[in-house]
C-alpha cells in the first residue's frame, strides 16, 4: 500500500515535531516529511522515517535523535528506514516551506519550473532576502545534496534553493 | 547476489573515484557537483549492500560487503574504475554511465523484487539530476573553445571502448531475468547509442565508430587502475580490521 499520507498517533506527534533536521535546525522532520508512520506497538514506539536522499549523511542523527526524544518522554523507540514510497519536496508541509524562507532557503517550486530555473531559463526563483526575482545560478549543487546554489542581483546575497525532487 | 554487485559495485567505483575529487575539483562549483554526485551514488550502494547483507547473513554488514572483497570479487564495469585524468576525462566517463544507468533503474522500478524496485525507484529521481549535469557539460565542452572541444572528444574517444561491456550479458542477468527480478540489459543498448549520439550530436562532436571493445569488469577481470584504487579505498579497514568511525 503506498500512502503519500503518513500515518502517526497523535500522542506521537508532538514528541516527534521537537526533532529538527539536523542541516537545517529551524525545520522539524515532521514538517520535512521524512516521518512515514508512527505507531506504540507493546509498549515501543515504532518510527519508520525515509531519506531525502540516499546518501544523506542526516539520515542516522535523526534515527538517533529520533530515539533519544522518545527517551527523554520516557518511551523506548525503534526507527526503521523505508525507501518506498519515494521522498519528494510536495511532502515539506506549508509551515515548513514557510520556516525554510525565513531561514534563507528559498522553498522548492513545480518540477516543471524547477527545471527552467535550473537549466538557467528563466528566472523564477525568488530571493529569500529581499524577494526579487532577479536571481541567478551559481551551482547546480550546492552545499546539500537537496540545494542549488543561487546569487540575487539585486542585493548580492548568495542563497541556497530547495531543489524539487518528485 | 552476484546480481547485486553487478549493479551495486559500479555506484561504489564510480562513488569513489568522483570522491577522489573532493578538494581538488576544477572549479569550486564542479567540485561541490560532482562530490555531491558521488555522495548520491554512495548512498544508493549502502541501500544494495544493506541489502546484500540480510541475504548474506551471519556476520555480514554493507561494510564487509563494500571493504572485504578481492578484486575479483568486485563485478563493476571497466568504464567506472577509469581514473579521473582531466575534467573532459570525469565528464566523458560520468556522461557515457549516467545514460546507461538511468536507463537501467527506469527498467529495474519493475522488478519483482520489492527492495530492488524501491531502490531504483529512489535513485531514478537523483540520477536524472546527475544526467542532467553531465549531458549540459558535454554540450558545453563540446560546444564551447577550439582546446575544450578537442579534449572532450579526445576523452570521448579513449572511454568509448568501455561502453559495449555495459550491455553484456552475465550468468547473474540470466538468471534474474527469468525470476523477472533482473533486466535485460541488452535491450537498453540500442537506446542508449541513440540516447548517446544525439548529445554528442548536438555538443558538435563526433561519435566514435569502434569494432572492438573492451570487457573484462563484470567478470571481475579488471584493469590495472582497479587494484590502486581498492587499495586506497580499503586500506582503513585491512589496517585496522573491524575498525569503526
Amino acid at each position: 500500500m503506498t500512502t503519500t499520507q503518513p500515518e502517526i498517533e497523535h500522542q506521537l506527534f508532538e514528541i516527534l515535531e521537537t526533532v529538527s533536521d539536523p542541516e537545517i535546525p529551524v525545520l522539524s522532520i515532521m514538517e520535512m516529511g521524512v516521518v512515514r508512520s508512527a505507531i506504540m506497538k507493546n509498549g515501543v514506539v515504532e518510527v519508520s522515517i525515509t531519506p531525502t536522499y540516499s546518501g544523506c549523511p542526516a539520515m542516522d542523527v535523526i534515527g538517533d535523535d529520533i530515539k533519544k526524544a522518545f527517551r527523554d518522554a520516557g518511551f523506548e523507540a525503534k526507527v526503521t528506514l523505508i525507501l518506498s514510497p519515494a521522498w519528494t519536496t510536495d511532502w515539506i508541509t506549508p509551515k515548513g516551506r514557510r520556516a525554510l524562507e525565513k531561514y534563507g532557503i528559498a522553498a522548492p517550486l513545480e518540477a516543471e519550473a524547477d527545471k527552467e530555473a535550473l537549466l538557467g531559463n528563466k528566472k523564477l526563483i525568488k530571493c529569500p532576502q529581499c524577494g526579487s526575482l532577479q536571481t541567478k545560478l551559481v551551482s547546480q549543487f550546492g552545499s546539500t545534496a537537496c540545494k542549488a546554489l543561487f546569487q540575487c542581483e539585486e542585493c548580492l546575497e548568495p542563497f541556497d534553493y530547495f531543489k524539487c525532487l518528485k | 547476489m552476484q546480481y547485486i554487485y553487478g549493479i551495486a559495485d559500479n555506484s561504489l567505483i564510480l562513488g569513489q573515484r568522483l570522491g577522489e575529487l573532493c578538494g581538488h575539483g576544477a572549479s569550486l562549483e564542479t567540485d561541490i557537483a560532482l562530490t555531491n554526485i558521488s555522495l548520491d551514488l554512495l548512498g544508493q550502494t549502502r541501500s544494495y549492500y544493506q541489502y546484500a547483507a540480510t541475504l548474506l547473513g551471519g556476520n555480514a554488514t554493507e561494510d564487509t560487503v563494500a571493504f572485504l572483497r578481492s578484486e575479483r570479487e568486485y563485478k563493476n564495469v571497466l568504464l567506472v574504475e577509469q581514473p579521473n585524468t582531466d575534467f573532459g576525462y570525469t565528464i566523458a566517463r560520468q556522461f557515457l554511465f549516467d545514460i546507461f544507468h538511468l536507463s537501467l533503474l527506469e527498467a529495474l522500478q519493475n522488478s519483482q523484487d520489492e527492495t530492488l524496485a524501491a531502490i531504483a525507484q529512489k535513485s531514478i529521481k537523483e540520477v536524472s539530476y546527475h544526467t542532467r549535469f553531465s549531458s549540459d557539460w558535454i554540450k558545453r565542452l563540446g560546444d564551447g573553445t577550439t582546446e575544450s572541444h578537442d579534449r572532450i572528444q579526445n576523452a570521448i574517444n579513449d572511454l568509448w571502448g568501455f561502453t559495449d561491456e555495459l550491455f553484456h550479458q552475465t550468468e547473474a542477468d540470466k538468471a534474474m531475468l527469468s525470476e523477472n527480478i533482473g533486466v535485460d540489459v541488452m535491450l537498453l543498448k540500442a537506446p542508449y547509442y541513440k540516447k548517446v549520439s544525439a548529445i554528442l550530436e548536438e555538443a558538435t562532436l563526433i561519435t566514435p565508430q569502434l569494432e572492438y571493445f573492451q570487457k573484462g569488469g563484470k567478470q571481475g577481470i579488471h584493469s590495472e587502475h582497479m587494484g590502486f584504487l581498492l587499495a586506497e579505498m580499503q586500506y582503513m579497514q585491512r589496517a585496522y580490521p573491524n575498525m569503526n568511525w
